[in-house]
């Protein structure tokens, strides 16, 4: 299908794709403009001055902020992982009485809107004594994760030919031994999309950081930046600074996992 | 709803509706299956966790969200966990609230405005990257980044750019010689700008599932038509736009569910003002819940509850259409 005439449109796929990044482009020039010169109009639309200063603001105001996500991030995908991929399997290989039901459940529990969520969550975790803690903040935002999770690992499952599964039977295998050794080893792609997709809603997560942890010791970066806009509004080269900081774990991601990321947003949607 | 109808004993569909791998298990590879470790006992331990879990935190959470809005809840019912209750008081004080109308029709054109281009402009890249060009697979692998970026990233990146007196965006309209706009300030441009950003934010999900639904289209398609002399634009209307009809129906109906629950984005950038400049049932319900010193959590609920009727009728038709897409 290549052929020499197509320069063009790779030329249009450029000039798309620049347009698409610009404001990406402008939080990291905004990020290193002089604060000073933040007012400036027309503003400079390349870093001629570049200054570090906004950097280091974040390493010293907003380390721990990001420790408390990354902490979050992680206890989520740990969740998400041990709840979802045991049923994943069952619904998959073992046919279970009611796995259509659950299949149904899971879709639309995907669909309820955060701020319900969180309001009903505000009501138990503070009879239950959990707002402002990360337990809690784990435990609410794993409800981001664990519908997708069960449903990728579903339809991942699914694929693994049969005749593996009664293999390690007749070999006199546990039913939990098969999942452990056999299907989940197999299932290494899936175990990655899910974490991957756990890890950065958690990370991303605002609604519920912002209901129930607003007072907590420990919070996340993205409280740690609304604050920021709040408290500063003309600080905004630390703003941004921030910004791209807690952006690195979306770009770590798609540099080493682009193919996992397509993979889960299709599967996601249609599943196919 | 034939979800829920399906007998389970059916070896070919047993609890994994959905997965479009299911497909159908001829019957000699259904009889070969595992034969049950103890049956259903092992299969449901198995799925307990996850059971347990959405009872406790998703059916626990809605169950107490609607008790909520038939009570009155005050600080006082947080002290000694007794609140009156109301009926339906809070959902009538809501529907006659001055905010009621403003947040309908700013949630309808906020939803219906941001699907339309998230879609099309989805859709026509997804077209335009589906012919092989010389980096055609690592420009589409950048236009994931808005996608994947925390939301209040990107929603404090649009508000600096938006700015009056300071964003480039206004730069750039003046240097055209206009006028600068007070984007997030008046109200006339509130909601144009949350939506703008909403739908940069939705373009990647859109482009990625129309270029799969592309994928599926056989390309001898394109070769018959082709060879029928069929132009760019004729193929394109004629047999892509209808090939891709399932796929887009999905597309649409997830965006909408999506598009209903949107908050951080307006949050960060509006609050939802300049007053109910750009409210939508979302923010109406966390501003009330959340937003001010004395959180009015009945009425927060009231309003969050009608939201989830909304997005639970797009819910059952996204599933209804799914199936039929999976099972044709």
């Amino acid at each position: 299908m290549r052929n020499p005439r197509s320069w063009w449109k790779t030329a249009v796929g450029i000039l798309l794709t620049g347009a698409m990044l610009f404001p990406i482009y402008w939080m990291i020039n905004v990020s290193l403009t002089q604060p000073n010169e933040l007012r400036k109009d027309p503003p400079n639309f390349f870093p001629v001055n570049p200054t570090f200063d906004g950097y280091s603001k974040v390493v010293g105001e907003q380390l721990p902020y990001l420790g408390t996500s990354l902490l979050v991030g992680l206890g989520t995908v740990l969740l998400t992982l041990a709840v979802s991929a045991p049923a994943a399997f069952a619904l998959a290989k073992l046919r279970p009485r009611g796995g259509t039901a659950l299949n149904f459940i899971l879709l639309i529990a995907q669909m309820i809107p955060g701020i319900i969520m969180a309001m009903g969550f505000y009501l138990i975790f503070n009879s239950w004594g959990v707002l402002n803690t990360i337990p809690g903040l784990i435990l609410a935002d794993s409800t981001l994760a664990v519908p997708f999770a069960v449903l990728i690992f579903t339809a991942f499952m699914s694929g693994i030919p049969d005749e593996l599964v009664s293999a390690a039977r007749i070999d006199g295998a546990s039913a939990w031994r098969t999942f452990r050794s056999i299907v989940l080893p197999i299932s290494r792609n899936s175990v990655v999309t899910v974490s991957l997709f756990a890890f950065l809603w958690a990370w991303s997560d605002f609604i519920f950081a912002s209901t129930l942890n607003r007072g907590g010791d420990l919070q996340p970066i993205t409280i740690g930046i609304y604050r920021y806009i709040g408290n500063n509004t003309q600080d905004w080269n630390a703003i941004m600074a921030t910004a791209v900081v807690a952006s690195i774990p979306a770009a770590v991601l798609l540099v080493i996992a682009q193919r996992y990321v397509a993979a889960g947003v299709t599967a996601g949607a249609v599943k196919d | 709803m034939t979800a829920l109808q399906t007998t389970p004993g059916l070896p070919a569909r047993g609890g994994r509706g959905g997965a479009a791998s299911t497909g159908a298990v001829p019957p000699a590879a259904a009889a070969r299956r595992p034969r049950r470790w103890r049956g259903q006992l092992t299969a449901w331990a198995f799925i307990a966790p996850v059971v347990i879990y959405l009872v406790l935190f998703y059916a626990y959470p809605l169950y107490r969200n609607i008790d909520l809005s038939l009570r009155a809840y005050t600080l006082r019912s947080f002290i000694d966990g007794t609140a009156p209750f109301v009926g339906l008081q809070n959902y009538f004080d809501v529907i006659q609230s001055s905010t009621f109308t403003p947040a309908l029709i700013n949630t309808a054109v906020f939803t219906g405005v941001s699907i339309l281009f998230q879609f099309s402009i989805g859709m026509a890249l997804a077209v335009f990257f589906f012919r092989n060009f010389r980096l055609a697979a690592t420009l589409r692998a950048l236009f994931l980044v808005p996608w994947l970026l925390p939301l209040l990233v990107s929603a404090s990146v649009w508000a600096w750019m938006l700015n009056s007196e300071s964003g480039v965006v206004n730069a750039v309209i003046e240097g055209l010689g206009l006028h600068q706009i007070n984007w997030l300030t008046s109200p006339q441009w509130a909601l144009v700008s949350v939506i703008i950003a909403n739908i940069w934010i939705g373009i990647p999900f859109n482009l990625v599932i129309m270029y799969s639904g592309l994928q599926g289209i056989p390309g001898d398609l394109y070769e018959a038509a082709a060879l029928d002399g069929a132009n760019g634009w004729q193929t394109f209307w004629r047999v892509t736009f209808p090939l891709l009809r399932p796929v887009s129906a999905i597309t649409i109906l997830l965006g909408l569910v999506y598009t209903l629950k949107v908050f951080d984005i307006i949050w960060i950038m509006t609050q939802g003002g300049p007053v109910n400049a750009s409210t939508t049932f979302a923010i109406w319900s966390y501003r009330l819940g959340f937003g001010g010193e004395s959180p009015q959590l009945s009425p927060a609920a009231a309003v969050g509850n009608l939201l989830i009727v909304v997005a639970f009728i797009f819910g059952l038709v996204y599933i209804r259409v799914q199936q039929r897409v999976v099972r044709s």
